[in-house]
């Protein structure tokens, strides 16, 4: 299908952007890498007034190590940090989830903010975002300048707390913290496709923080004691989640996806599959 | 640049090494664009929603599906089609592996997985078969079921490798 007319501004800079977002609100899109929201307008499923196209704003394409986090950029492609030599010390998570996403075609222009933006319940960079505590930093014209933890930033299926006049522009994943192992695994019906059931995993010696996407509506993370009681800690975890049938799996084998590909992760993370 | 909703707006790109102008409605997608108004018609359409990879371009030498992208977007680019690939009517080495191979049948899907392997194998000079299966995952072929692609893809990075290893050994004797 065809997408229906809108006006296309390309931004040439953060704060023409945010004037037209003041300006158009709700009837405005941000388009970033467009990996989800060209489907949505060539379905019109969305049907925008105004597209602002942030792909060409220089102040916008930057990843800084700085105060014990990783900030990125709303213009940061997905490749851009698959390409980052550093990555696997600085946040070992996010270098693990990120070849699951998609295909390396859709990973060359999807961007890290519109992954966070679009908020898909199954989405690995939201499933990181939030097991590792990060947060989303939201810009506009005339509000503050908020930053909102993550656990708090998603709401439900492609709902966040975005107001129609926001911008994200950046997002922040704290650095590895020594003495804590990261893993991350996931299920999906064919290569590349969105998980079924997605487990991102800090390990200590003391204890499991777990991230589970796909089941619930949002990614939720949870910390499990290891050892004998681990397995029961896992049930009731994948209990808590409300996992619904669908065509792709039936609420039953994701809450056995969650209690065995978990179990698995923690006691045997080394022979997690990677991509 | 600010170009309003039905009308069309000038773009200049550079298509397979020429300078090329045409204009866009904004909404347009740069597959139809490349199709209908530069006649670029090696570009296939499919799903027009990013899952099935047939539509794939280079984007500044960058594999992306050309229906998740507005033809303004590609304003100022350089775009390559599957168009770029032949010299004087002979096709380039992975066209004439994928033939070999039976990598193709009806060819739908053939144009788009050439453009990912030029990039591909520009990243990733010695894949291995997990790889390249996995770099072929972004794209759908109802008719081979991949395994002629995949061997047509290892031996083109194989043959390669092998020309530059020649290619070095001449200039080393050179050298001498
Ligand atoms: C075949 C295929 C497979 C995929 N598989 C996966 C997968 O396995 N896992 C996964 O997580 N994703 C997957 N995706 C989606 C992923 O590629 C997208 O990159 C991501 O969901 C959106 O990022 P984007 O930059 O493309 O955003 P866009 O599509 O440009 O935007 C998405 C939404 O977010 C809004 N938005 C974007 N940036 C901002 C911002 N800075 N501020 C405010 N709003 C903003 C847009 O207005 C839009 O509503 C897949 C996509 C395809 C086509
Ligand atoms: S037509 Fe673009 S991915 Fe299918
Ligand atoms: S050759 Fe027919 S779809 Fe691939």
């Amino acid at each position: 299908m065809k997408a229906a007319s809108f006006d296309y501004v390309r931004a040439e800079s953060k704060r023409e952007v945010l004037q037209l977002l003041h300006e158009h609100g709700e009837d405005a899109r941000v388009l970033a890498g467009g990996q989800s929201l060209m489907a949505t307008l060539n379905m019109r499923l969305t049907q925008p007034k105004v597209v602002i196209d942030i792909n060409r704003v220089e102040e916008l394409n930057r990843i800084r190590n700085d105060s014990g986090h990783l900030a990125v950029g709303a213009a940061v492609r997905q490749v851009q940090l698959t390409d980052r030599a550093e990555l696997i010390r600085e946040v070992p998570l996010l270098a693990k989830a990120l070849p699951w996403i998609g295909h390396f075609q859709t990973r060359n222009r999807g961007t890290v903010c519109g992954s966070v933006a679009h908020a898909d319940p199954s989405a690995e960079i939201p499933l990181c975002l939030v097991t590792l505590g990060g947060s989303v930093v939201l810009e506009s014209l005339k509000g503050k300048r908020r930053e909102v933890p993550a656990a708090d930033f998603f709401q439900g299926l492609l709902t966040t707390d975005r107001q129609p006049k926001e911008l994200i522009s950046e997002v922040r994943f704290p650095l590895a913290e020594d003495g804590t192992d990261y893993h991350f695994q996931e299920i999906a019906m064919r290569h590349g496709d969105f998980a079924l059931v997605a487990l991102a995993l800090c390990l200590r010696a003391d204890g499991a923080h777990l991230g589970v996407g796909g089941v619930a509506d949002r990614p939720v993370a949870r910390t499990l004691p290891l050892g004998d009681e681990l397995p029961d800690a896992l049930n009731t975890l994948a209990w808590s989640l409300g996992a619904q049938d669908d065509v792709h799996a039936s609420a039953a084998y994701r809450r056995q996806l969650v209690r065995e590909l978990g179990q698995r992760l923690i006691e045997e993370p080394s022979h997690a599959r990677t991509r | 640049m600010h170009a309003p909703a039905e009308r069309r707006s000038e773009i200049e790109l550079e298509l397979n090494g020429e300078t090329r102008h045409g204009s866009a409605e904004p909404r347009t997608q740069l597959c139809d664009f490349l199709r209908h108004d530069l006649g670029a018609t090696g570009v296939h359409v499919g799903c027009e929603h990013g899952v099935c990879g047939a539509c794939t371009v280079l984007v500044d030498g960058v594999a992306s599906r050309s229906c998740l992208m507005l033809a303004v977007q590609a304003d100022g680019r350089r775009v390559d089609t599957v168009e770029s690939l032949a010299r004087d009517d002979v096709m380039n080495d992975l066209q004439q592996a994928f033939s070999r191979h039976h990598a193709l049948q009806c060819g739908f899907c053939t144009s788009g997985i050439l453009m990912s392997c030029v990039e591909y194998l520009e990243r990733v000079p010695e894949p291995d078969e997990a790889g390249v299966r996995d770099m072929l995952s972004g794209h759908l072929c109802r008719c081979t079921g991949y395994t002629g692609i995949v061997r047509a893809v290892l031996e083109v990075a194989g043959q390669r490798r092998a020309g530059e290893s020649q290619q070095q050994a001449l200039e080393n004797r050179n050298d001498v």
